[in-house]
């Protein structure tokens, strides 16, 4: 298989990270499992759509915060003006402590101690950027996690200015900017994945006594109406 | 300062109320004026929401005598040494600048609520068509025997923000090897339930380091309190043998000091020690009592919208309302100030109410990464803020769990302080 990376940037990435790109990175089969640990924001593979994250698809190489439609935080934008790009090395500060290499970025996650594992995630994802246009297809896109919430509930179009009065009592946990310093960011989220989080909240799928009780009281036009206002708040 | 004459007419303003939109809002003038007594948890939320909701339809006032405010929250922390005295303060200038509230560095001394003016220490008077009160607490003179105000450098209570923190933790640090400390709880209601056994865990994680064979005596007038069991569990696994709390089965509550003799007389035996913190009942910030609207130690007010009891105009939140269920807490105060906020909109504006909804949670550290964390929902009923569902950590949870819980904390705070003051 013909291996050209097309972007220069990309080859600028491979000069830099010499010896470790001469290697294999780490074990991509297992990546595929580990990323798990990321499938719940980040989708990737032939026809993976942005969610809470954007998609990983093409993601070495590239500048942060260059995947054209998806919300970055100022910070990440910040971080790509500055010339920050995906390399092995970048990535794997990133992943192993997302807050230390982009101080308010908007993921939410509080890293991966391991660095085999890092290695492996990594593995794995490079097999998705290598060449762009030829996607893996045989993977089966890596989604969110499948929910079995009512349609009719998920149709809902929320009233973004009772959202706005709801979401005050949020916000004196949740950042507006989209930071996360202990507490997760919930801005500018696909209302579907917001939506999907607080029903797992309100039915108890997801554990978490803070969430659950504050989701335990909304109805189902409220978090509708909070979906409507978070995705815009910028 | 500007003293503006009150231009703005009952009848006017219930047109104006009526037709749901703000008809009377020629530049500056006849705007309506909403006067904010208290720039902590409660008022300088009530503040920045109305002004940033209103978009200018409103002319908000903040009262405030100090230009920094020091937060209470996480003053413990500070005493335990997991947090800077800096980072615990925060200035009104986002609130001026940002979002055009005119921010008063005053005291207020005095209401009137016949003409509805604010009068302030430096002169002047303030007019107002709706008033919020969150002056937080006073302290109930003599209700420790032998301290008072003039004894807080002595004894302090450490249990408004600021310097008083600041001269506890110098206290505790100055202690002799092997010295003892005292505290001496007040009886309930009163600011954060958990505070002072939350401070207690500090206080003995800050003498483990420096001075391990230090003890700790809290005299208690009360039988239990909050997160008993949690904070109990604690001391056994990070501090034992360091602390002896007595409750009032045990003579806790029959206490007096002597702060020059540096003495505390429990069920009458003496005790001399070497730092004392004295933490007096409590009772409504004295503005409340002032304007009128309290009734006893405390304002009562309307659940639906945190208006008194005494007068629909003026409005009480925080420490020193009395509403019900919630507890006294920052995390409070700043909820009933956002549902205080739509509603006193609502009625200047005409814009949307919405159906009050409060909620609380209060996180305490016991010691590294050791946090734990009580909650609770409430809604408005015709009598009170009514509890509606709660949580609280479990004893024996896991590390990771705790650990997490102090995380949120931290999340926490900086959700607080940038929802007043950012
Ligand atoms: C040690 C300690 C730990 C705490 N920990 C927590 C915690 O972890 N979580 C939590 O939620 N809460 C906590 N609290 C409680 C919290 O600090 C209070 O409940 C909260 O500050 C109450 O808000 P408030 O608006 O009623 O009063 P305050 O925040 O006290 O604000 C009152 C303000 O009014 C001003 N003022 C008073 N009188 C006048 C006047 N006449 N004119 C003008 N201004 C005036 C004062 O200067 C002050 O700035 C803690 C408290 C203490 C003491
Ligand atoms: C809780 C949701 C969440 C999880 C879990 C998560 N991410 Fe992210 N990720 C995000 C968000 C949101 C952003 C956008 C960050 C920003 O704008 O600051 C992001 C950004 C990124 C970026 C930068 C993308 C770009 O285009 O610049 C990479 C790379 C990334 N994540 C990798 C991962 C990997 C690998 C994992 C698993 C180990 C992971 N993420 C787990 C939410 C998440
Ligand atoms: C008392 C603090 C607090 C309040 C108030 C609060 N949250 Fe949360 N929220 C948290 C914490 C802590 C988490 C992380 C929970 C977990 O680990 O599952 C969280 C998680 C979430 C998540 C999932 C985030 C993720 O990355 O998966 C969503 C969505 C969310 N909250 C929405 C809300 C909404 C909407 C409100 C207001 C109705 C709200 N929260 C109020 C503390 C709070």
């Amino acid at each position: 298989m013909a291996r050209l990376p097309i972007l220069p940037a990309a080859l600028a990435a491979i000069c830099v990270a010499g010896a470790a790109w001469a290697e294999e990175i780490g074990d991509a089969e297992k990546g595929a499992d580990l990323f798990s640990t990321c499938i719940g924001c980040h989708e990737v593979g032939a026809g993976a759509r942005d969610r809470i994250g954007p998609h990983l698809n093409g993601i070495f190489g590239r500048r942060a915060a260059a995947h054209d439609g998806y919300p970055y935080s100022r910070s990440m934008q910040r971080a790509g003006d500055d010339g920050l790009t995906w390399t092995f090395e970048t990535l794997d500060a990133y992943i192993e402590n997302p807050r230390a290499l982009v101080s308010k970025t908007r993921m939410s996650f509080r890293g991966l101690k391991d660095p085999r594992d890092r290695a492996d995630i990594l593995a794995y994802l490079r097999d998705f950027s290598d060449n762009p246009s030829d996607v893996p297809e045989a993977e089966p896109t890596a989604r969110a996690t499948d929910h079995d919430l009512d349609p009719a509930i998920l149709a809902i179009q929320g009233d973004p200015e009772y959202g706005e009065y709801l979401s005050s009592e949020c916000l004196t946990c949740h950042l507006p900017d989209g930071g996360a310093e202990g507490i997760p960011s919930i801005t500018r989220w696909p209302v579907e994945d917001f939506v999907v989080a607080m029903h797992a909240y309100k039915r108890k799928l997801r554990p978490h006594p803070v969430m659950q009780m504050m989701a335990g009281r909304l109805n189902d036009e409220e978090i509708a109406a909070l979906a409507a206002y978070f995705r815009d708040l910028d | 300062m500007t003293l503006n004459r009150r231009l703005f007419m009952g009848a006017g303003a219930a047109a104006a109320a009526t037709l749901k939109a703000p008809v009377l809002l020629a530049e500056g003038h006849g705007k309506p004026n909403v006067v904010v007594v208290g720039g902590g948890a409660g008022g300088a939320t009530a503040a920045r929401y109305l002004a940033k909701d209103s978009d200018g339809a409103i002319n908000v006032t903040l009262i405030e005598p100090s230009r920094t405010y020091f937060t209470c929250f996480f003053s413990n922390l500070y005493i335990g040494g997991f947090k800077e005295i800096d980072d615990l303060g925060h200035n009104y200038g986002t609130l001026a600048a940002k979002y055009g509230i005119n921010v008063v560095h005053d005291w207020a001394v005095d209401v009137d609520r016949e003409a509805k003016t604010v009068s302030l220490a430096g002169g002047g008077s303030l007019p107002y068509d709706k008033l919020i009160l969150s002056p937080g607490i006073d302290f109930i003179g003599g209700s420790v025997e032998g301290w008072d105000l003039s004894a807080q450098n002595a004894m302090p209570h450490a249990y408004k923000g600021g310097s008083q923190a600041e001269l506890l933790r110098a206290q505790i640090l100055n202690m002799p090897e092997g010295g003892t400390f005292a505290m001496v709880a007040p009886p309930n209601p009163f600011r954060c339930p958990p505070g002072p056994y939350e401070r207690i865990s500090m206080v003995a994680h800050a003498l483990k380091a420096s001075n391990p064979t230090a003890k700790i005596i809290v005299a208690d007038p009360k039988e239990k309190f909050s997160k008993m069991a949690l904070f109990q569990e604690g001391w056994a696994n990070h501090y034992e043998g360091m602390i002896d709390w007595i409750g009032s089965d045990f003579g806790g509550g029959n206490v007096s000091v002597d702060p020059a003799a540096m003495t505390v007389s429990i069920d009458g035996e003496v005790t001399q020690v070497d730092a004392c913190n004295v933490i007096p009942a409590m009772k409504a910030g004295r503005i409340a009592e002032m304007a009128g609207v309290t009734d006893g130690n405390w304002a009562p007010v309307n659940a639906a919208d945190m208006s008194t009891k005494a007068d629909p105009d003026v409005y009480v939140l925080g420490d020193a309302s009395q509403q019900g269920d919630m507890p006294k807490s920052g995390f409070s105060a700043n909820s009933q100030a956002k549902v205080c906020a739509n509603a006193v909109r609502g009625a200047l504006t005409g814009s949307r109410v919405f159906p009050a909804k409060f909620s609380n949670t209060c996180w305490s550290l016991i010691d590294t990464n050791d946090g734990v964390k009580v909650g609770a929902t409430y809604e408005a009923t015709e009598e009170k803020i009514a509890k509606v569902d709660g949580f609280i950590s479990s004893t024996g949870e896991s590390s990771d769990v705790r650990r997490a819980t102090y995380e949120e904390s931290e999340g926490w705070y900086a959700g607080i302080t940038a929802d007043m003051f950012s």
